[in-house]
């Protein structure tokens, strides 16, 4: 696929002819984070960051979504009747997220593409959407990428990938999507291709931060499931949805219907399985009602139930989000490591 | 600050081999600079993993609600105001407890020290009140004062309230400080500079409900806003919806809110939640002279009723 070289100086016109047949979103720098946002026509998105606050995931995957609206009216006509929210899917593009998080995106597919079921949503904003990557050339401490089957310079799941080389980027093509985006720019100054494969040398030797996650697999899941230190991890928790909300591969979501006067919406909003109301049945019964079970299934899910179903790995590209924003420090990296070396006794 | 670990091990030594106490609630270093992790120690060989320092800013209060064991606990002033709240409102007995006091000079406000560097913080180390901050290429020493978390610069009890023995000499309490100098503000604003200023505020709330789940007063078994039958609160991202969080969370705090801070420290967007409960901390004060969680002797004035309550907001 192509490379090519962008010099700065021509990055903004070309963001502004994108901004002609794409709809931009990138990183914004709002009350001290790095967020995704929407970009304003010459709004450039700010790549000053380690990695934004919260992950891409809500660019195909939003926090709060409507699906479905509906009129309660009986005198009007179609009352009650269920009518899809008419969305606009037309060809977007996200700029400058991390390769973690287009490899997340991925394994979210994972849950929202299947052969069985498909959810129009998340696939008609997938299929819309042009990712754009930036290359960390500076990893956080933070950062385990290259232990989850991903890595500073990863290319799935993006179909450009650009690297920041001082006075300019050099942006390669990884699919038919990416091509065309280049093309709309008018990024086509030809770039050495050798350059890119140094950088990401280089990178991937700057992860300072690792999991050891090759038995998990050959763990016997019951055995995980009452190991010993599962008190251990879980007595900090204080239970909220920080780590499940930053996490760019936490796919769960709640639907939940919303009606002001004879209005009414469904809507799909993240969930979290850190939180009681999560499991909760209509009986009042909740068989994760206590916080231990909570900590554990999150770990369970991500590190072994997962890796048993999908055969692809873990579900954590190694972003390290969660270990930074946890307000008591639970740390994926050591809760990896003890399942993953757990001998039952 | 460091110099206290001694002293919480030897105790906590103590009183796990005496069978004084069931476990001991602490700190353990956590993996992150600046970032300690609450844990709990049952067995004296584990009390080797206590830690101390300028990094135990979360409210281990927190961790005591309708516990039934014996149990010592590691309190410092904000800390033990909340156990006093705790144990009026009997969520914790008294005897149960064994509380070691550390007179505390304030905590690191983990944000204040990232703003330093243009990188990342690798390592921050204290020696005494100036506290060293390094990162990529970056080391800087800076006095502690400057990057105290914004409740512990003004905080004016900094010594435990309660406790069975302390770790060392107490500290002298800060004096001269108008703790409400950023409410005074918003309460000179006009109702549409107030609504954009809380709007703006709240703008970047995921409604993870951190702030909630790191303060000890939040303990309802369910929370009204995850109350399913019936749903007062709506589970979008609508405004309303998050303005309604925020506000009740912060009226249920009223009188009881000792400004530990847990909540800002814990809000993984940085919001300034404290904005709400200090003000209704300052109404306390005013109101009915109250400061929340200094005696056992009191009840708080939002569950008494004296006949000089002032009432001069019913009109």
């Amino acid at each position: 696929m192509k490379i090519v070289k962008i010099n700065k100086n021509k990055w903004a016109e070309g963001l502004d002819s994108l901004a002609g047949s794409y709809s931009l979103t990138g990183p914004v720098k709002e009350q001290g984070c790095h967020n995704f946002k929407k970009l304003n026509k010459g709004q450039l998105p700010d790549f000053d960051f380690l990695n934004t606050k919260l992950s891409s995931k809500s660019s195909v995957f939003p926090q709060s979504e409507a699906m479905i609206e509906y009129n309660l009216d009986e005198t009007a006509d179609n009352h009650h009747i269920m009518k899809e929210v008419k969305k606009d899917y037309s060809k977007r593009a996200v700029i400058g997220m991390r390769p973690c998080d287009a490899k997340a995106i991925l394994l979210v597919k994972m849950n929202f593409d299947t052969p069985d079921y498909k959810d129009p949503y998340w696939l008609n904003a997938y299929n819309a959407t042009t990712f754009v990557g930036l290359a960390c050339d500076q990893p956080a401490t933070t950062c385990f990428c290259t232990s989850t089957e991903c890595g500073p310079y990863h290319e799935e799941g993006l179909d450009v990938l650009l690297s920041d080389a001082g006075d300019h980027y050099i942006a390669k093509a990884l699919t038919q999507k990416g091509e065309e985006l280049l093309a709309c720019a008018k990024w086509t100054e030809a770039a050495d291709s050798t350059v890119m494969e140094k950088k990401k040398k280089e990178a991937e030797g700057k992860i300072v931060s690792s999991v050891q996650t090759d038995q998990l697999k050959n763990k016997v899941t019951l055995d995980l499931y009452s190991a010993p230190f599962w008190d251990d991890i879980a007595f900090a928790c204080i239970n909220c949805g920080t780590c499940t909300f930053a996490c760019p591969t936490c796919w769960c979501f709640d639907i939940q219907d919303e009606v002001k006067g004879n209005k009414g919406v469904r809507m799909k909003n993240w969930d979290t399985c850190m939180s009681p109301l999560f499991t909760l049945h209509t009986t009042g019964h909740n068989p994760r009602g206590e916080k231990t079970q909570r900590v554990r299934q999150r770990f369970m899910h991500k590190l072994k139930y997962f890796v048993d179903k999908y055969d692809k790995g873990i579900m954590c590209v190694g972003c390290g989000r969660c270990v930074r924003q946890c307000p008591v420090n639970i740390d994926i990296r050591g809760v990896c490591d003890k399942m993953n070396g757990y001998e039952p006794a | 600050m460091t110099g206290y670990i001694e002293k919480i091990k030897q105790i906590s030594e103590r009183l796990l081999k005496e069978g004084r106490v069931e476990s001991v609630i602490g700190f353990r270093k956590g993996s992150m600079p600046m970032m300690n992790e609450p844990c709990i120690v049952n067995k004296p060989d584990k009390i080797k993993d206590l830690v101390w320092d300028s990094n135990c800013g979360i409210n281990l209060t927190n961790y005591l609600t309708n516990r039934k064991d014996k149990i010592c606990v590691v309190a410092k002033g904000c800390d033990s105001r909340n156990i006093v709240t705790h144990i009026i409102e009997n969520k914790i007995k008294r005897e149960q407890l064994y509380i070691i006091g550390v007179p505390c000079k304030g905590m690191i406000d983990k944000r204040k020290a990232a703003a330093l560097a243009t990188g990342e913080i690798t390592s921050v180390t204290e020696e005494g009140e100036t506290i060293r901050v390094k990162g990529n290429g970056f080391e800087k020493a800076v006095p502690k004062k400057e990057l105290l978390q914004d409740n512990c610069a003004i905080c004016i009890h900094r010594n435990p309230v309660i406790y069975d023995e302390l770790v060392g000499d107490l500290v002298e309490e800060q004096k001269g400080i108008n703790r409400y100098e950023d409410i005074q503000k918003v309460e000179a604003m006009s109702p549409t500079e107030k609504w954009n200023y809380f709007e703006e505020l709240l703008s970047p709330c995921t409604r993870c409900y951190a702030c909630r789940n790191a303060c000890p007063l939040c303990y309802c078994p369910t929370c009204f806003v995850d109350e399913s039958k019936p749903q007062w609160v709506g589970k979008s991202q609508d405004h309303t919806d998050i303005r309604t969080f925020h506000f009740l969370r912060a009226y249920h705090c009223a009188g009881r809110c000792t400004d530990c801070g847990a909540c800002e420290r814990a809000c993984p967007q940085a919001i300034k939640v404290r904005q709400f409960t200090k003000k209704l901390e300052k109404d306390c004060l005013e109101m009915f002279g109250w400061e929340a969680g200094m005696t056992l002797d009191q009840r708080p004035p939002l569950d008494t009723f004296k006949n000089d309550d002032p009432e001069a907001f019913i009109k």
